[in-house]
């Protein structure tokens, strides 16, 4: 549900940096050098093959997936292609969201062709040439050939297509004479490619750190401990660092437990989105009754930490929030819209949990800290699921970006203005200085605007700025409350916390 | 082992016209590949190894994007871990099945939905570069409503069974691993 933006912006800098490096042409032969090729040959330069082939997989399924009713270009035997990817994408990094505008962009560049090109295939990098979109037909019946037993054809093909591809210095005879070759060649090595897809379901025990921490979400866990923090830290009490701590790891561990349940119960969902590919479940590196074993080893500690070391009402809320999550919004999903509004709600109970967990009490000032994330979540998810909304239909979820978009874009500006408001609130209730309001009132003010820019404009760069300003816009904004929080005397009459208010 | 290989590859693709299997890794053919492969007609054709004792995992199919499992049937197949086993596989058939039936009318409606709304503006499939042409994300959110919506309830049911075969599926895991657990200290004991 949350993502980073560098994952997005490695897609870019990987396409731009590879494209760079095809015009740079090292060693380039009277041969055309696909790109792919030369990257193979760079395969040292691991991050920036996986970057493109990340790239060139989003390419590859926006042209095969969505236009494969059209296009007459490849064969059907398109598995091996497929697979290949799959095979590459299985050894790198998570799955990031499809940043549509990139592959639309490169939709948009696509020229269907004819390109008939026998691609680079394994063991070595072999180059054939292609051929112009010129009338030839004696030269491309043999290449067709060869490509009709379902090689890689449609990766090179999407290369060419996109990098608008008008330098082949391609000589024809050539591709006749090599074209039986690389077929034999092409057929083994496609077998062995395929079968080295599969993977033996066994637990491998070095993997497991790493398994536990994705089926986890350890980042988003993370996150979620982050904010229960600034819960406890805003709490007007004397900082207790055990309690803190306490409290940090039974947040933690209840977080854990909701986010494993929930992809237990989204494996056929998660296989369908990109973003979700490689989850743990769905690559079957774990059972699922591995993944509710770890879920039950992580909730029963959490929980009862939370229970005896901090106090039962953290307790119970931990135990809320596990349910609220797993129970309510992960089912919501596809059935209505009002997950959002669950999920906002499960955002905002670990503040509370963090301010109760110092306290003991659920004061007001607990829901104001929670009414920070819970009117926060609005602008954030609404913009992201904006672009996302093609991913969501396919896979079934019911957001208000695809059903209601224009409810959608109301409530996130409804909601940005009401984080103006809620900081408002912070003095009155006495939990920050008055000075909280106005210096939040930048930020406030800003993210109001882009929320207003996504409301009037509704296309994908108002979705993204409003996105990427909400990632930063949360950790300001609890930031400036922690310091401008109000300022408590101890008993001995001794300022216990200080109130950094800037000078005015 | 030639001959028999071939025997055995040329039993499993009487089912469906797929290409002959000439890897080394073929060993032996399971039991239930042919079932397998009469359910899912797209799916690779893998063939573990002999003496394989688990199950494999295979890339994601490339119309439903679920990962085939091929299980491995113990020798001394208990009737727990066979009853598993066919729910196991039962329930992949039929989530692929689903899945793909959802993804290729998803896309098959999709590209009729900018064919017709190309035709009815007037324009032309193709520019003049030859370039496909493609709806902007506003046009096409109309097409994602609409999909959404009269999918519904198709949706609803899917999910509601998905959730009891999958809440099956791990009952039973954790009931033949309890019954595994029982045995090995019951062994211990004696």
């Amino acid at each position: 549900m949350y993502k980073t933006p560098c994952s997005r912006l490695t897609g870019l800098v990987g396409a731009s940096v590879s494209l760079n490096l095809k015009i740079l042409g090292k060693n380039a032969p009277r041969y055309y050098q696909s790109a792919r090729s030369f990257l193979q040959w760079s395969r040292k330069d691991k991050s920036q093959w996986i970057t493109y082939q990340h790239l060139n997989f989003l390419k590859r399924q926006y042209v095969l997936k969505s236009n494969n009713e059209l296009y007459q270009r490849v064969k059907p035997k398109q598995t091996a292609s497929v697979t290949l990817l799959e095979d590459q994408q299985d050894e790198s990094v998570v799955r990031q969201i499809q940043d549509e505008s990139v592959v639309r962009q490169i939709q948009d560049e696509s020229v269907v062709r004819q390109i008939q090109q026998v691609p680079t295939i394994e063991p070595g990098p072999v180059f054939v040439k292609v051929k112009p979109p010129l009338p030839q037909p004696d030269i491309s019946t043999p290449v067709l050939g060869a490509a009709s037993t379902g090689m890689p054809a449609d990766i090179p093909a999407v290369l060419e297509r996109t990098s608008g591809n008008t330098e082949s210095t391609s000589q024809t005879e050539a591709v006749t004479l090599e074209a039986p070759h690389v077929q034999l060649e092409t057929d083994e090595a496609r077998e062995a490619r395929l079968d080295r897809q599969w993977k033996e379901l066994k637990v491998e025990l070095a993997e497991l750190p790493d398994v536990y921490a994705r089926l986890a979400k350890i980042k988003l866990t993370a996150l979620v401990v982050v904010t229960a923090a600034a819960g406890f830290a805003m709490a007007p009490v004397p900082f207790d660092p055990v309690t803190f701590f306490l409290a940090s790891i039974g947040t933690g561990l209840a977080a854990c437990t909701a986010n494993s349940i929930n992809q237990y119960f989204e494996v056929p969902f998660d296989s369908n989105m990109n973003r979700t590919k490689n989850r743990p479940l769905v690559r079957g590196q774990i059972s699922p009754l591995h993944a509710v074993g770890f879920a039950v080893a992580c909730g029963i500690p959490g929980l009862t930490l939370l229970t005896l070391a901090v106090n039962p009402i953290t307790g119970a809320l931990g135990a809320l929030n596990i349910f609220l999550y797993t129970c309510c919004y992960t089912p919501l999903k596809r059935i209505s819209i009002t997950n959002t509004w669950v999920g906002a709600l499960v955002g905002a109970i670990p503040p509370i949990m963090g301010w109760t967990a110092a306290t003991g009490t659920l004061d007001p000032g607990a829901l104001l800290i929670g009414s920070f994330l819970y009117c926060w979540q609005f602008p954030h998810f609404n913009s992201l699921s904006w672009n996302l909304r093609e991913d969501y239909s396919r896979g079934g979820y019911r957001m208000m970006s695809v059903t209601h978009p224009a409810m959608c874009k109301r409530v996130a500006l409804r909601h940005s203005l009401g984080l103006m408001a809620v900081s408002t609130l912070g003095p009155m209730l006495d939990v920050t200085s008055w000075t909280f309001p106005l210096v939040s009132l930048p930020i406030n003010l800003y993210i109001s605007y882009l929320a207003f820019q996504f409301y009037r404009k509704a296309d994908r760069n108002s979705a993204r700025k409003l996105f990427f300003c909400s990632l930063w816009h949360l950790p300001m904004l609890l930031l400036l409350a922690l310091t401008c929080k109000k300022s408590r005397t101890g008993p001995e009459g001794t300022v216990t916390t200080q109130s950094l208010a800037p000078a005015a | 082992m030639g001959v028999k290989t071939i025997k055995c590859l040329l039993r499993s693709s009487v089912c469906h016209a797929m290409r002959l299997k000439l890897s080394m890794n073929v060993s032996r053919c399971s039991s239930s590949q042919p079932n397998k492969l009469e359910n899912s007609a797209k799916r690779l054709q893998f063939i573990p190894a002999a003496d394989s004792k688990h199950d494999w995992i295979g890339p994601p199919n490339r119309l439903s994007n679920l990962r085939p499992i091929i299980y491995h049937v113990p020798e001394n197949e208990t009737e727990l871990e066979k009853k598993l086993r066919i729910l196991r596989q039962e329930t992949e058939n039929w989530n692929h099945a689903f899945w793909t039936n959802q993804n290729v009318t998803f896309n098959n409606e999709k590209n009729y939905f900018i064919l017709s709304q190309l035709k009815e503006k007037g324009i032309t499939e193709r520019d003049e570069k030859g370039r496909k042409r493609t709806l902007n994300s506003e046009e096409m959110a109309v097409f994602y409503k609409h999909f959404l919506d009269e999918n519904c309830s198709r949706h609803a049911n899917y999910n509601k069974e998905w959730y009891r075969r999958n809440f099956a599926i791990t009952l039973l895991m954790g009931r033949l691993a309890f019954h595994n657990l029982w045995g090995m200290f019951a062994q211990r004991r004696r």
